[in-house]
């Protein structure tokens, strides 16, 4: 009970000050019926010790990315994190801050959000952003129900292959949200709130956006672009010409941890800035006209619209958000274009090196860091075996397709291993 | 001007520059990243690509507008910016509702465990039993703390847990049949996100009036309820968030069960009951956990938090997916094709991972032993601060306060001194303020919450404060008390200035 620092004397102390004889006493309004009785059927407390040695053991019976060669994505990417933004993410001031509502005393983290804005406007084209989202996918439900605010219509359409989960989370909390290819969709289709296109799709193909913009306009709808590997835009043109950018940031400054936590990121025009679901931070200044930043247009939000508001979100990815404003930091403008341009650099090894193998065919014509192969057998057999080799293969799509991923951290002699069994997999 | 003159003048624009990229004493004033020196390379070395071929289809991308500085600018930027923060490890901070207490560095080495950070949640399941252990484990510590058997971890925070929930009782009645059920109670000291929730689902909003007491009353509930047929379910906090158990829950429980209606539990105050009490004692069909208020993670600044939530085996079958099972030896995800009649999916991937992994290390270190005695320090000393002021400042309702207790600014509105700037009063002396204006049901209102990681000799400092804000109003000081916070990196803001003309990012200029 080490977090406990209350002493038995100043509980007793405690007790004589209100002026009951226990603390029972102070559960008096909570009905016989649902006071527990006798002790909960659950361990007692562990010194720190046990603790890491219990979780240790259940951390080693996971085969880590580290562990071997590693080619899966799918919108959840391995990459490296510079060790300075672990260490600024554990000073004190920033992980154990509350949300700055009080900001005289939050000046350091509403800084950080507004840089944090600032580098995803600039990287996604748009006006203005907010200060995250849980993740990518809920972003892009947000994003939906956003175009539908703005347009007061019904109908939400998913132009190409987007992010399977997302699409789930998309039919969970969207109705009227309908799957079309750009071929099936007629320009005088009614009540289309927005269009929603992946870049890369799913599939990895990145997306010329100019003919879903002029879709978009003959509709009427809102052109939503979502991008689930963000590091992608350190070489693909900026979705500049949509009205709201979308997606996951987690590829910059956060471990892929299992699925979580990561990094929501939510941009649009200037216009739209008062339907926008999230937090804000603004420029402002202090009683003495020194520049501060503060919380803003919180009229958007729960706390005060309640039924009405935009959302029901109360919260940001705060921590998240300044790992990746601090990796973002470190990168600059050079070391963003760069780590982009060896990402795609090491995917087209891996596709030179898959190609040569018997048995496989490269599906795309293009792509960023991620790719479709199709194989002379079932791929979700195929990365059953090479697991149990230890190598990580990638996504197994239906029948013999393979999505797989490099980043910066594919060696050439990680594809080499991945070729060579891979090889003796399809025999 | 004579060569001195010059000498001095120079001097003082040294000086005039260094302040202004400097700092006094300790409070630093920092530049934005874009404002600073561009360097010729970034923080980051990378190897050079060696054939670079562009098989995007597309040009390349040109300038962004992105700074480029150092590495040692960078970190000296961010731990300037870090030291214009109050925090938990530096004070005290008496949030009600939101349950600040000390964050365990022990869960932080945990979550970055490598067989926990560098896993994807893709993998085949058979390189991720740890990962599935993790959360199979933590879905058995909160249905046995709630009493509710149905686990979902998938929510990333409170205000997601409300929305699984709400949607989960939606998903039950429409596969009931029960569409005419339209309508979500819900008491008028609630949490904002609660009305907003029901309102993301289609349903109306019903309020249900606090009493005099400060609670709901049975006959408060039957109005709202009337004959119950179009009542789909109920959303309460409880303890409340004045701070006090609803009494009669036990009894509004049942006549909303008669009704064909579902309870809805905001686990906000879960603090207040955990290892003592069972929310589903008490009634409760379905709840949202803060696993990082409960069972503590670091709030960061604004998040990550999670959500999970909990539900009777009525409801399991339509709670999110996916949930963690047990298959024999093997630990599976169940997804949408083993439970066809889920709402579907609320959340890419599994959840916040990393926030499971904190709170079954804080679990495990507490015991079931330490979390019993975790309600109970934390009502302990909630009821200490408010036995050691009610007689300076105004207490709305009567009896003993769970875990968090509620005062106003009754007393000193009277003297021309706001529960705003009592606030900014407790700032300049070094707290946390108390959330303010909140819950909207008694004016001025100042929820207190201490939690049960605050010592005595901490809470006595914190009422001392409390005390000397009272006497300063008292003795006719009040009028100072407008010009608080005055040695913080920043005075009170121009927050009309921030909405009336929004900046939202740094431009060139």
């Amino acid at each position: 009970m080490r977090y406990l620092p209350q002493t038995q004397n100043a509980r007793k102390a405690i007790l004589d000050a209100i002026g009951v004889a226990s603390v029972d006493d102070l559960f008096v309004d909570v009905p016989a019926k649902a006071r527990m009785k006798g002790t909960i059927d659950l361990p007692p407390h562990m010194g720190e010790l046990a603790v890491e040695r219990a979780l240790s053991a259940y951390a080693n019976q996971n085969h880590a990315a580290g562990a071997g060669p590693f080619f899966l994505g799918a919108g959840c990417y391995y990459h490296h994190v510079p060790a300075s933004v672990d260490y600024i993410i554990q000073r004190s001031e920033f992980l154990t801050a509350y949300t700055p509502y009080q900001p005289e005393i939050a000046q350091g983290t509403l800084t950080a959000i507004f840089e944090f804005q600032t580098f995803i406007a600039q990287l996604t084209g748009q006006d203005i952003a907010n200060a995250s989202m849980y993740d990518g996918a809920t972003s892009c439900t947000e994003a939906a129900l956003m175009a539908m605010r703005l347009t007061g219509r019904g109908r939400v359409i998913v132009g190409n292959d987007l992010h399977p989960h997302y699409w789930d989370v998309l039919k969970s909390g969207v109705r009227g949200c309908e799957q079309k290819t750009f071929k099936t969709i007629k320009d005088d289709e009614a009540d289309v709130a927005c269009i929603i296109v992946q870049c890369p799709d799913f599939l990895g193909q990145p997306v010329q956006y100019a003919e879903w913009r002029a879709l978009c306009d003959a509709l009427g709808a809102k052109l939503v672009v979502v991008i689930n590997e963000i590091v992608s835009l350190g070489l693909l043109p900026a979705p500049s010409m949509a009205d709201i950018v979308c997606g996951e940031a987690q590829s910059i400054g956060l471990a892929m941890g299992f699925g979580g936590p990561h990094l929501g990121f939510f941009a649009c025009r200037t216009e739209y800035v008062r339907q926008m679901p999230g937090r804000l931070v603004g420029e402002t200044v202090d009683a003495d006209g020194k520049r501060a930043f503060v919380l803003t247009l919180n009229t958007r939000e729960q706390h005060i619209r309640r039924e009405k508001a935009t959302s029901n979100i109360c919260t940001n990815q705060g921590l998240c958000a300044l790992a990746f404003t601090v990796h973002m930091g470190l990168l600059g403008e050079g070391g963003f274009k760069q780590l982009a341009r060896i990402n795609h650099e090491r995917a087209g090894m891996l596709a030179d090196a898959l190609a040569k193998v018997p048995g496989v065919k490269v599906v795309n014509d293009t792509f960023f860091n991620e790719f479709v192969v199709e194989l002379s057998k079932p791929s979700a057999s195929v990365v059953d075996q090479l697991a149990a080799k230890g190598i990580i293969a990638g996504f197994a799509l239906d029948g013999n397709r393979l999505l797989v991923a490099a980043t910066e951290m594919t060696e050439a002699s990680d594809i080499d291993a991945f070729c060579n069994a891979l090889t003796e997999v399809l025999k | 001007m004579s060569a001195e003159r010059k000498i001095e003048s120079q001097v003082s624009t040294m000086m005039a520059k260094e302040l202004n990229g400097g700092s006094r004493g300790l409070h630093y004033e920092e530049s934005l990243l874009w404002e600073k020196e561009r360097s010729d390379h970034s923080g980051v070395d990378f190897p050079q690509v060696k054939n670079f071929k562009n098989r995007t289809g597309q040009t390349e991308r040109g300038d962004i507008g992105l700074p480029q500085v150092s590495e040692p600018q960078v970190v000296r930027h961010f731990v300037r910016l870090s030291t214009l923060n109050y925090s938990i490890d530096s004070g005290f901070f008496p949030l009600g509702s939101c349950t600040m207490k000390h964050n365990p560095r022990l869960n932080e080495r945990m979550a970055r465990l490598p067989g926990f950070a560098h896993v994807h949640p893709l993998q085949p399941q058979q390189t991720i039993q740890g990962a599935l252990r993790v959360m199979h484990d933590l879905q058995h510590w909160l249905a046995t703390l709630t009493g509710l058997p149905g686990v979902c971890l998938s929510p990333a925070a409170g205000a997601h847990g409300e929305l699984a929930g709400v949607m989960t009782i939606r998903r039950a009645h429409e596969q009931k049949g029960n569409a005419h059920k339209t309508v979500m109670l819900i008491p008028d000291s609630a949490h904002g996100t609660n009305p907003a929730t029901a309102a993301m689902c289609g349903y109306t909003i019903r309020v249900i009036p606090t009493k005099e007491t400060g609670r709901m009353s049975v006959e408060a509930f039957k109005e709202a309820l009337g004959d119950g047929h179009d009542v789909a379910g109920m959303m309460v906090t409880n303890p409340n968030t004045c701070g006090l158990f609803e009494r009669e829950i036990v009894e509004i429980a049942d006549l909303l069960h008669k009704a064909g209606a579902y309870f809805y539990c905001d686990g906000a105050n879960f603090n207040a009951l955990v290892g003592r009490v069972r929310p589903a004692d008490f009634g409760v069909d379905v709840m949202h956990i803060n696993l990082h208020k409960t069972f503590s993670t670091p709030h960061g600044g604004g998040g990550p938090g999670s959500g999970p939530i909990c539900v009777t085996n009525e409801l399991a079958p339509y709670m999110p997916v996916p949930t963690v099972v047990k298959q024999g030896e093997t630990y599976v995800l169940e997804t949408e094709d083993m439970r066809p009649t889920t709402l579907g999916r609320l959340k890419g991937f599994h959840g916040q991972f990393g926030m499971h992994i904190r709170a079954l290390a804080y679990m495990m270190s507490h015991g079931g032993d330490g979390l019993r005695q975790v309600s109970e320090d934390a009502v302990l000393n909630a009821n200490y601060i408010l036995s050691q002021l009610k007689d300076v400042y105004n207490v709305p309702f009567d009896g003993p306060c769970m875990h968090e207790c509620l005062l106003t600014e009754k007393v000193q509105k009277e003297k021309g001194v706001s529960t705003l700037d009592i606030a900014k009063a407790l700032v300049e002396y070094g707290f946390h303020p108390m959330t303010v204006y909140f819950p909207l049901v008694v004016q001025g209102a100042m929820l207190i919450e201490p939690t049960e990681t605050e010592s005595k000799d901490s809470l006595d400092r914190f009422i001392g404060v409390m005390r000397h804000i009272a006497d300063m109003v008292e003795t006719g000081q009040g009028d100072e008390l407008h010009e608080y916070p005055r040695s913080t990196p920043r005075r009170r803001l121009d927050e009309v200035k921030a909405a009336r003309f929004p900046k939202l990012r740094w431009t060139k200029e």
